[in-house]
């Protein structure tokens, strides 16, 4: 057994051994020591990187609320007596099942051909709009498949949660004569807090990583104005062929999203209450 | 109790209009993917007038797509049952023998978890041809393995610290070896664990695009879905009626599997999320 894990352990850990060492620039097999340039150029030279860097942030923010708000509402919903509702629940999980390259091809189609007939045939402005074709729409474009992709998974987690709030305890709030939205904010909201936890981890961590969906939905484009952090780094290193520089982004990459995931896991966990 | 039904009424109705928004993206690919070009362009939301079904026969050939399909069933079952042992094994081993260098391995198992695949994934590269584990079937299972074990790992280590040891004494005392303990009583045991860690790495791996583009792009023959589709994709951009074929068949494998293991994959990722 142990043998098993070390040697799977080695590629691993050379891995991490690696993104703390390659701190110099990789330039194809001439690895050359330039102590902290590339740290340097970063923070001083590099708008793309923080323009990136600072739409990763608005992207996480507004799709970690929409996202998580949709799919509490959804589990509340679909957890309620209801016909059908198991097959509303697959509906909602569906998106999930497919990766986010493909997902962004098909949304790609959705946006620029599927919209435009919608608003030839119902003339709402909203569907006129250039989608994808300025930063803007580029945006909220990302932003709208996203949530379609992962509202299902986080459903699925809420629904397990809320499933699990004892029922005695549900009963007692109702004859003391709470109506429902009260049983829900007073007795289901704390109870299912573990479980937010989760879901909001989860969605930070994947809206900051995101990648794929960025790749095939735009690209980056217009322009760079719609790279997320991951795609830039991806871009820098393969793309421009700056290995050194990527890394080093990488490195930051990893500090932002592991001060980022604990704050978040720290902060939501002392809301947490023994049921 | 009328107030509530039709309040119940109006809730329903709301859910079932989301859904509909829901699944509306897959009605526009369906409903294209058998259309003419022409058509496509001049309306893209009605159904066709005319049923194209060369469209799925063109993308089949150019795409080579029994292959691809095959080569992602390959990686993602080979490298789903490669974690599932190992790190059963491993997380067993970690609860049953919390040694100081147990809990140090652990501790790096999960800390690994917090690390973004983009920030390895640069060294991966250099590593990975450096070992020449690049452009090959297993050198991309071995990564797929690294990357997967963590969360693997600890999911496994979760559950059987809830396993009784008591079991394992009396298989012990009646004269088992120590794998004949872990293969034939705790193994068993697991079942629920092993379904949730199959169904979170082979959903994962399934639909992974970057690793295999990084690790078998050079290799044409163990293409896998996603990389076929986004090639595909690259050659025929605004051929709209091929592609859309090409997106259907790329989609469809993994929503039959949903359909056929629906009840599985969603406690596996309940009870995966809940417990973790």
């Amino acid at each position: 057994m142990i043998v098993f894990t070390i040697i799977v352990l080695i590629p691993f850990l050379l891995g991490f051994y690696f993104s703390f060492t390659e701190w110099n620039g990789l330039d194809l097999d001439k690895a050359k020591w330039i102590g902290m340039d590339n740290i340097h150029r970063i923070f001083t030279n590099d708008d793309k990187f923080w323009a990136a860097f600072k739409f990763t942030l608005k992207f996480t923010v507004v799709t970690v609320v929409v996202t998580n708000a949709l799919a509490l509402l959804l589990g509340l919903l679909l957890t309620r007596p209801m016909r059908g509702r198991n097959t509303l629940r697959t509906i909602f999980f569906l998106p999930n099942m497919i990766g986010g390259i493909l997902l962004g091809y098909i949304w790609q189609f959705i946006f620029t051909k599927g919209f435009k007939t919608i608003g030839e045939m119902t003339g709402w402005h909203f569907f006129e709009l250039p989608w994808l074709g300025t930063p803007e729409t580029g945006f909220w474009g990302l932003v709208i498949v996203f949530v379609w992709q992962t509202t299902g998974y986080m459903m699925v987690i809420y629904i397990a949660a809320i499933v699990g709030v004892p029922k005695d305890l549900m009963e007692a709030a109702t004859i003391d004569g709470a109506s429902y939205f009260q049983t829900v904010r007073k007795v289901i909201m704390p109870l299912v807090m573990p479980a937010i936890t989760v879901c909001l981890f989860l969605t930070t961590s994947g809206a900051f990583k995101m990648f794929d969906l960025n790749l095939s939905l735009t690209k980056g484009g217009p322009g760079t104005s719609t790279q997320s952090l991951a795609y830039n780094i991806y871009a820098e290193a393969l793309v421009n062929n700056r290995y050194g520089l990527g890394t080093a982004k990488a490195m930051l990459f990893f500090f932002a999203v592991s001060i980022i995931a604990v704050t978040q896991v720290w902060l939501t966990k002392r809301k947490e209450v023994e049921a | 109790m009328t107030a509530s039904r039709s309040r119940l009424w109006a809730i329903a109705a709301a859910a079932i209009l989301l859904a509909l928004l829901f699944i509306a993206p897959f009605y526009f690919v369906l409903v294209n993917s058998v259309k003419g070009l022409g058509e496509i362009m001049v309306d893209a939301a009605s159904l066709p007038d005319k049923y194209l079904f060369s469209n799925y026969s063109k993308v089949w050939d150019i795409i080579k797509f029994p292959k691809a399909l095959w080569n992602s069933i390959l990686i993602t079952g080979i490298s789903v049952t490669g974690i599932v042992i190992i790190s059963a094994m491993t997380g067993y081993r970690l609860v049953r023998k919390p040694t100081v260098f147990n809990k140090i391995l652990f501790t790096c198992f999960i800390s690994a978890m917090i690390i973004p695949f983009q920030s390895v994934m640069l060294q991966l590269v250099r590593v990975t041809s450096f070992l020449e584990l690049r452009a090959n079937l297993f050198g991309i299972v071995i990564c797929y393995l690294g990357f997967g074990l963590s969360l693997s790992v600890f999911l496994f280590h979760g559950f059987i610290k809830s396993v009784p040891l008591e079991i394992e004494e009396a298989a012990v005392v009646d004269g088992c070896s120590p794998y004949g303990v872990f293969w034939k009583i705790v193994f068993p045991l697991l079942r629920p664990i092993i379904v949730t860690v199959i169904i979170l790495n082979g959903l994962w791996i399934w639909n992974d695009y970057l690793l295999p583009v990084l690790i078998i792009g050079s290799n044409k023959d163990l293409t896998t879905i996603p990389l076929a589709i986004t090639r595909f994709f690259g050659q025929y951009t605004k051929q709209w009626d091929l592609a859309l074929a090409g997106l259907t068949m790329g989609i469809t494998p993994i929503i039959i599997m949903f359909l056929m293991l629906q009840k599985h994959i969603i406690e596996g990722i309940s009870s995966g999320s809940l417990k973790g």
